[in-house]
């Protein structure tokens, strides 16, 4: 497989001897121009990498923050057809960013796998993360995306164990997302010790660069992930800072992009400001 | 659908990696994975092992009441006309349902495994009370995700689990109803893997549970066999049982399906109706899609968004269908019917009335396809319809459709 831009910008990233801050986003919250300005205004605040959740209404993995934030953007009517024209109009201004796209099956299987692969890469993704489809499923998404020269980045976990890891790793390509702690996205902080050691482990077993996630809120923790890991992503505390700007009827404001942008900033500040040791 | 070429067996099912035809499988987040894979292996353990058995036949004659009877609905037979009438009585079960069989048998396993918090998810709430029953009896933590919806429906069954110890947790999220309670569970499940035994109600989710939870109800059909052939001389010519998530319908169908000239039919929730919005039939008006777990048939609008269900009836009302079903729908084995809300709320009445049985709203949907499909059969013609619970739980949401009439 050819390289993509999320190889690329790791190799870019690793030659700085920094980690990469990788930033989510649901598609269409709380309306689709509003999520494509905050995506447009993301690479210049110090986003490396960004996810874009496909919203769906039973995201199991997720916490109430991204459940709250799925919800508002299928009622404001967004639709894959309508999150991958987004993936596309970021494109024609920005071609060096990558951008993952993330969430759960149903809705890639219902649009077609096929036809799916083809219009994601045409729109300029360069990756797929799908909660619900672990290894033992290779066959429904992950080796056509492969061979479709989009990356399919895997989840590892506190459960995932050096038995199991080889399994996990063998079809990942892009990066390692490690969920930092047992539970659902945007509730506890992970630990910094534990997850150097795990960052660690996971390494041993491949070349590819892990970033870290789930819990991470400031630029403080932010920071601390990235002396260890090779990226650092932070999602639902972006999801809460946009939430915080809505009105009472979920609607967005003058301030609502301005609110992400500020903590991105932040958040590279703190990503930036890591020592990395034995580099 | 495929269809693939004539089957040897319909009970062969799931392949090793969980999947009957195109459906089943396992699709969860990669925490679980390792705990799906433990399960797996625990209950392979707990399969072959004659002290496991033996220890479940026991709670089920001694604690559960087992065997149910099998009983001729005479009345109902002769105001019918038709096909001779059988109940299969789940109803007189403890805890009033069919669900205790497949929880006695997971809470045996969680200990088996050494796991002291069990958690559930409940639609009508006897899985929870039968999930609440055996963890009081086995000694070990129950917490019950609800619907915050169901809370409000089903507010005796809510009673029932807090008096034997379980903490219930109303769900907010969503439709506030089943599929939300089952999200919730597998948040908590994701959180806390350690210690934790999920007890899956119905045969659905990731495999191993459509295969066990179905293991564990067959208890049902392979008692019909044995009853039905001591009071017939023969086995029957029909089985007929209402759907949800579709447990109590596997158990009395599955040891039937290579039995081939037996009709099997199984009843979905039509709600207001299949040419409305508000229905819980997953296979009529529903596709193939991936959720909770498992592929199958799910309502959902054009994006793969899930829609939600409706049904009278809280313990139908889900937008999916175990993965087996699925299949069997799909080979033509099984017929897939449906009763709407009113449908279901005559039988309940004739039910009553004509045999002093007070059944769930649930079966009364499988009974009012028997309203419709008896009279057409000959005397001859032994159907044997699942009465998977009784309708107490049910009675002030009757009443309140019904208004004056009840």
């Amino acid at each position: 497989m050819s390289s993509t831009r999320i190889d690329t910008r790791f190799a870019d990233l690793k030659r700085q001897g920094r980690a990469a801050l990788v930033t989510f986003l649901t598609a269409g919250d709380p309306d689709t121009e509003t999520s494509l300005a905050i995506l447009k205004a993301l690479p210049d605040v110090g986003a490396d990498v960004i996810e874009v959740g496909m919203p769906f209404t039973d995201p199991m993995a997720d916490g109430p923050a991204i459940q709250a934030s799925s919800q508002r953007a299928l009622k404001a009517g967004q639709t894959m057809v309508k999150t991958l024209a987004m993936i596309r109009a970021f494109r024609a201004a920005d071609q060096t960013t990558p951008i993952v796209l993330m969430g759960y099956y149903n809705p890639i299987y219902i649009y077609g796998v096929g036809k799916f692969l083809t219009d994601a890469k045409a729109a300029g993704i360069d990756g797929l993360i799908v909660v619900d489809l672990p290894p033992e499923e290779d066959e429904e998404l992950c080796l056509p995306a492969l061979k479709a020269g989009l990356n399919f980045i895997r989840l590892a976990t506190p459960t995932t164990d050096d038995k199991r890891l080889p399994a996990v790793l063998a079809n990942t390509s892009g990066f390692v997302y490690y969920v930092s702690i047992t539970g659902i996205t945007g509730m506890a902080a992970a630990d910094p010790w534990a997850v150097t050691a795990a960052v660690s482990r996971i390494k041993r077993h491949t070349k590819l660069p892990v970033a870290v996630g789930f819990g991470v809120r400031s630029a403080e923790q932010a920071r601390a992930i990235a002396q260890a890991a090779d990226g650092v992503v932070v999602g639902s505390a972006l999801i809460d800072a946009l939430k915080a700007t809505l009105d009472g009827d979920d609607k967005a404001q003058a301030a609502s992009v301005g609110a992400v942008t500020k903590l991105v900033a932040s958040l590279a500040a703190g990503v930036r400001s890591a020592k990395r040791g034995g580099k | 659908m495929n269809v693939p070429p004539q089957l040897n067996s319909f009970r062969t099912g799931p392949d090793e990696r969980g999947h009957f035809g195109i459906y089943g499988g396992r699709f969860v987040a990669e925490t679980l994975m390792p705990l799906i894979l433990d399960l797996e292996k625990a209950y392979a353990e707990a399969k072959a092992d004659p002290a496991f058995k033996r220890e479940m036949d026991g709670h089920l004659t001694h604690y559960v009441g087992r065997p149910s009877p099998l009983y001729l609905a005479e009345r109902m037979t002769a105001q019918l006309g038709g096909a001779k009438i059988y109940f299969k009585r789940e109803d007189l079960n403890h805890t009033g349902a069919h669900k205790v069989n497949n929880v006695l048998g997971q809470i045996m396993l969680a200990k088996r495994m050494g796991k002291p918090r069990i958690i559930a998810e409940t639609g009508a709430g006897m899985h929870g009370v039968a999930t609440a029953t055996m963890c009081a009896k086995f000694g070990l933590e129950c917490i019950v995700y609800m619907g915050s919806v169901d809370v409000a429906r089903q507010q005796p069954n809510v009673l029932r689990m807090k008096a034997l110890g379980a903490k219930v947790v109303p769900v907010e999220s969503g439709s506030k109803t089943l599929k939300d309670a089952m999200n919730e569970a597998l948040r908590d499940w994701v959180t806390n893997v350690s210690d934790t035994f999920y007890c899956i109600g119905t045969v659905a989710g990731p495999h191993p549970y459509p295969m066990m939870v179905r293991d564990f109800q067959c208890v049902i059909g392979n008692e019909t066999r044995e009853q039905v052939t001591a009071l017939e001389g023969r086995l029957p010519n029909s089985l007929i049982a209402c759907i949800g998530g579709g447990s109590n319908a596997m158990g009395l169908f599955h040891p039937f399906l290579d039995d081939k000239d037996i009709e099997i039919y199984g009843v979905e929730a039509a709600g207001h109706g299949l040419n409305t919005a508000m229905h819980a039939a997953s296979v009529a008006g529903g596709k193939p899609g991936v959720l909770h777990g498992n592929r199958t048939y799910l309502l959902m609008d054009a994006d793969g968004q899930i829609t939600e269900a409706h049904s009278i009836s809280a313990g139908l009302d889900y937008p999916g269908i175990g993965p087996e079903h699925a299949w069997l729908n799909d080979t033509g084995r099984v017929k897939f019917l449906s009763a709407t809300d009113e449908e279901a709320l005559e039988a309940f009445q004739l039910c009553c009335k004509l045999e002093g049985i007070i059944p769930a709203l649930e079966p009364a949907h499988a009974l009012a396809r028997v309203i419709e499909i008896a009279p057409r059969k000959p005397k001859d013609h032994v159907m044997v319809l699942n009465l998977s619970g009784r309708g107490d739980k049910d009675l002030a949401s009757v009443a309140e459709h019904l208004g004056g009439k009840m």
